[in-house]
């Protein structure tokens, strides 16, 4: 198990360097540069700056540089928001990120589940349909048309809420919350009542039945638990997806996450921003799929000898 | 699955019925929604022209919309709009402007110039302080001004200083900043000479790029000096609290000079980028004062928050530029002039933008005290004849039905640019049956396209001036200008920018910039189209500014007044309360002006 665990993290490395070098150039190869604006700079000026950012030595030397400063956890200055380093950015915006997925997941997988093993248990019931179909409309809804109609409602035509900005405050955070979790809660249901009926029909629960055990008690000990599994599993890829999908979110509720630095760091071609956050994903990414592979391995013994 | 269908069609429905919820708000057909925005009392005034005690409202915070994030509050290497809102809040530079856009003393209470107009030399106020109670001296204006055109400082505005006795060279790195025309000739006397007149000087030091910068803090804390609690300042308010991306706080600086005067306590900058995101946060009473205006909302706005929704003209205009450099318009004249004739103004900005926008054949702006720009002749016949016209000087350019002219329009990706590009490559084909391409690029892809003039034909352009000048505008065009992405390159212009730049004498100044705008239009080089309007919601409640051309709206000027229902509910506690002795003090009454301001 450790000599399995060992291997996956080493074979992390050479991802990341390559997902580094790819980034690292491809953003230097997008037309026009991070001190580009519609008022153009005297040439003067656009070489002092040029020179302050060290950006009129040879890419190659640059790139080698860079590798060297993020092997020390710097990744520099942000070219566009000058004031702060790039570690300072992601610093202030990863825990507002980190809060906002974390509601959002927490809230797919008790609603999710919650609605799954109820839709599960009254199967082909009205009820089933309603709120299946209800998770249908969920998964095809996208966050930027779902986001304005929620807040429409509630912090428009009924004032409960308010519309955006974050302070770190429970009222702040219940609308975009929502939004972002409202497509996962959506697929949670749909893949817990799938593997529910399928746990449902399956002969120990038959038995445990047969036993005279309380329904409630086959429910919680014997089916929820199998039940589960691929909803597990699908939570790995789901928390890395809510992280960085967020971006729609975080615009239309002012939130300052990390998702916008990725979209106008872009923009912006603030290289060190755009790296920072790439390298950031990047490993939050592999260590989220390291951790889903281990849960496997421990899981399921044949994985473990196989690799 | 009998049941698929069931479901399929129930999910349609459902979401067809959230579709339509979601697409109802800002449609115009809409009945008027009541919004809640409480109605202000009139603006009483006292002798000294500051609003009375009584009118004022208990709570003073402004919640101000602001658009992008600053990129950094160091004065002298900020750039962009939503940074300068934030900077004229926090410090103060030798000169500032009025509500109405004049420029008045600011940090200097006065100034003489010399005759020749190329020696300011600036008195600062005795009571001008730091917010850390440190006084302001000229020193720090020299210090101020030589980091400002330091090349280390790699200021991005430091060109704003170029009028300055050697600030070219040492913007360049030929010479050390010490050598800049700048003195101190005593504790409180600054003396700025300049390598020529330049009319516009005082207009310059309003802006950021001249703000002074406190030497011992940025010693201290070096890059860090702007971050809250290192931060210190000179202006009204002074930083308290700043977390990217989501606000900045601004509290009212006790050691102002004119402390005393100011009545906004705090104000809190949000940085919001979506326009219906601000616009949402506007409805709920979250801000005050929007950046911008939903492009789409201004009819619905119109009818059901007029009292809030404020549109005035800017100093910028927006134009399509022509490649001079190659074909098809390479020396082809009447080409440029027919596709200049056969686009109607009047339906782009009445029937495409639709915000009030000024429509205008020329590129320095309408609104100017002292410049008129020069109305070319065509602007005075109907669009049906301009047509005419149009068509003919479209054949004498050697295009036909036959052999119509294909060109390729670019523009930066956004809204209202392809809603224009696309009205106007209609216009061209309905008068002339040119063939257009619409190219659309990402911003700083299509910037750099435009200035290589390599594969740009029609490009879209936009320039908000820098400085109250013509200048500003005309300068654009020199053949050396890095942004003269047209390629105009006539000697004879270029000749009369430099005149420009050394005249002495206003008059003739204005003769001569009046003569390079009517030369530049006569050459066709550029395609205006519209003057660019502010648009913003400002609470009724909110008075004390006015709209000027500049957009400048410092927070120290504004004030909020009671609303009229509170107004009432005092007068009714006051009267029960004081009733047998109501009518002692009717004295005063005299003391006070109504003012019927119509900033709204």
């Amino acid at each position: 198990m450790l000599n399995y665990s060992l291997k996956r993290l080493a074979s992390a490395i050479p991802t990341l360097l390559i997902l580094i070098t790819v980034a690292f150039f491809l953003i230097r190869i997008a037309p026009g540069g991070p001190f580009d604006s519609e008022k153009a700079l005297p040439p003067e000026i656009e070489a002092n700056l040029e020179a302050k950012y060290q950006l009129d030595d040879p890419l190659i030397i640059q790139y080698f540089r860079y590798l060297g400063d993020i092997a020390q956890f710097d990744f520099g200055p942000s070219f566009h928001y000058r004031d702060w380093t790039v570690n300072q950015l992601i610093a202030q915006g990863a825990p507002v990120s980190f809060t906002l997925g974390g509601i959002a997941l927490l809230l797919a997988f008790v609603v999710g589940v919650g609605i799954g093993v109820w839709a599960a248990l009254k199967q082909n019931s009205a009820w089933d349909y309603v709120t299946m179909s209800t998770a249908m409309i969920g998964i095809s809804i996208p966050n930027f048309v779902a986001a304005p109609i929620l807040i429409l409602v509630f912090a428009i035509m009924l004032g409960w809420l308010p519309a955006g900005g974050w302070d770190g405050s429970v009222q702040r955070m219940v609308l975009p919350a929502i939004a972002l979790s409202l497509p996962m809660i959506a697929y949670v249901a749909r893949i817990t009542r799938g593997s529910m009926i399928e746990v449902l029909h399956s002969s120990f629960i038959r038995t445990a039945r047969a036993k005279g055990m309380p329904e409630h008690e086959v429910l919680l000990r014997h089916a929820l638990k199998p039940a589960l599994l691929p909803v597990i599993s699908y939570l790995g890829p789901a928390a890395a997806a809510i992280l960085t999908g967020s971006v729609v979110i975080e615009r239309i509720f002012t939130i300052p996450g990390i998702g916008s630095h990725f979209v106008q760091g872009a923009l912006n071609r603030d290289y060190t921003l755009v790296m920072g956050v790439v390298i950031f994903y990047g490993v939050l990414i592999i260590i989220l799929n390291y951790l889903v592979d281990l849960l496997y391995a421990w899981l399921d013994p044949r994985i473990r000898y196989e690799s | 699955m009998p049941n698929a269908r069931v479901n399929v069609s129930f999910a349609v429905l459902l979401g067809l019925a959230l579709m339509l919820a979601g697409c109802g708000d800002g449609s115009e057909q809409l009945p008027p929604q009541p919004i809640r925005l409480a109605e202000p009392v009139p603006v009483v005034l006292d002798v000294l022209g500051r609003p009375a005690p009584e009118i004022l409202a208990k709570q003073q915070v402004l919640h101000r919309g602001n658009g992008e994030e600053p990129q950094t509050l160091d004065p002298h290497r900020a750039e962009g709009v939503p940074t300068a809102n934030i900077l004229r809040d926090l410090f103060e530079g030798l000169a500032t402007t009025a509500p109405d856009g004049r420029i008045v003393p600011g940090a200097a209470g006065r100034w003489d110039i010399s005759r020749d107009g190329m020696t300011y030399t600036f008195y600062l106020r005795e009571d001008g302080r730091w917010s850390n109670g440190d006084p302001l001296t000229a020193e720090d204006f020299v210090f101020s001004f030589r980091r400002s055109v330091n090349p280390n400082t790699a200021a991005v505005y430091g060109r704003m200083l170029m009028p300055i006795e050697n600030a070219q060279a040492i913007l360049a790195g030929d010479q050390p900043p010490e050598n800049l025309g700048v003195e101190a000739l005593n504790e409180r006397t600054v003396q700025i000479r300049l390598d020529d007149p330049t009319p516009y000087f005082l207009g310059l030091l309003t802006h950021a790029s001249t703000y002074p910068v406190h030497a011992p803090s940025l010693a201290e804390h070096g890059d860090d000096f702007v971050l809250p609690g290192n931060l210190v300042s000179n202006g009204a308010y002074k930083l308290v609290e700043w977390v990217p991306r989501s606000r900045l706080v601004l509290d009212r600086n006790l050691d102002y000079h004119s402390a005393g005067e100011v009545i906004i306590e705090r104000v809190v900058f949000y940085p919001i980028e979506d326009e219906n995101t601000e616009f949402q946060r506007f409805r709920v009473g979250d801000l005050h004062w929007t950046d911008q205006v939903p492009s789409n909302l201004f009819g619905w706005l119109s009818i059901n928050l007029p009292q809030a929704l404020s549109v005035s003209p800017w100093f910028g205009t927006y134009y399509f530029g022509f490649n001079l450099t190659r074909g098809p318009f390479r020396d082809n004249l009447p080409l440029r002039r027919a596709l200049n004739l056969a686009v109607d103004r009047q339906i782009l900005t009445g029937k495409v933008t639709q915000f009030g926008e000024i429509p205008t054949f020329t590129l320095v702006p309408g609104g100017l005290p002292d410049y008129e720009p020069p109305t070319p002749d065509y602007a005075e016949l109907t669009q049906d004849q301009r047509e005419q016209m149009a068509r003919e000087l479209y054949r004498e350019a050697g295009y036909s039905e036959d052999n119509p002219l294909e060109v390729e329009l670019r523009y930066n990706t956004s809204e209202n640019h392809r809603k224009i590009a696309v009205a106007i490559a209609a216009m061209w084909k309905q008068t002339l049956g040119v063939r257009t391409r619409l190219i659309n690029e990402e911003f700083r892809v299509f910037l750099q396209n435009r200035a290589m003039r390599r594969n740009t034909e029609v490009f879209r352009a936009g320039w908000i001036g820098d400085y109250q000048d013509a200048f500003t505008f005309l300068e654009l065009f020199h053949s050396e200008h890095r942004r003269n992405d047209s390629g105009y390159d006539n000697p004879r212009y270029d000749r009369l920018l430099e005149q420009i730049s050394t005249e002495r004498i206003p008059a003739r100044r204005r003769n001569l910039m009046v003569e390079a705008e009517r030369m530049l239009l006569a050459d066709q080089v550029v395609l205006p189209v519209y003057t660019y309007v502010t648009k913003r919601l400002v609470n009724p409640l909110l008075k004390g500014w006015e709209p000027n051309v500049m957009d400048f709206h410092p927070s120290r000027q504004m004030f909020f007044v009671k609303s009229r229902a509170q107004a009432e509910a005092e007068a009714a506690a006051v009267q029960a309360e004081a009733a047998p002795e109501a009518e002692t003090d009717s004295g005063k009454a005299g003391d006070v002006t109504v003012v019927d301001d119509g900033t709204t």
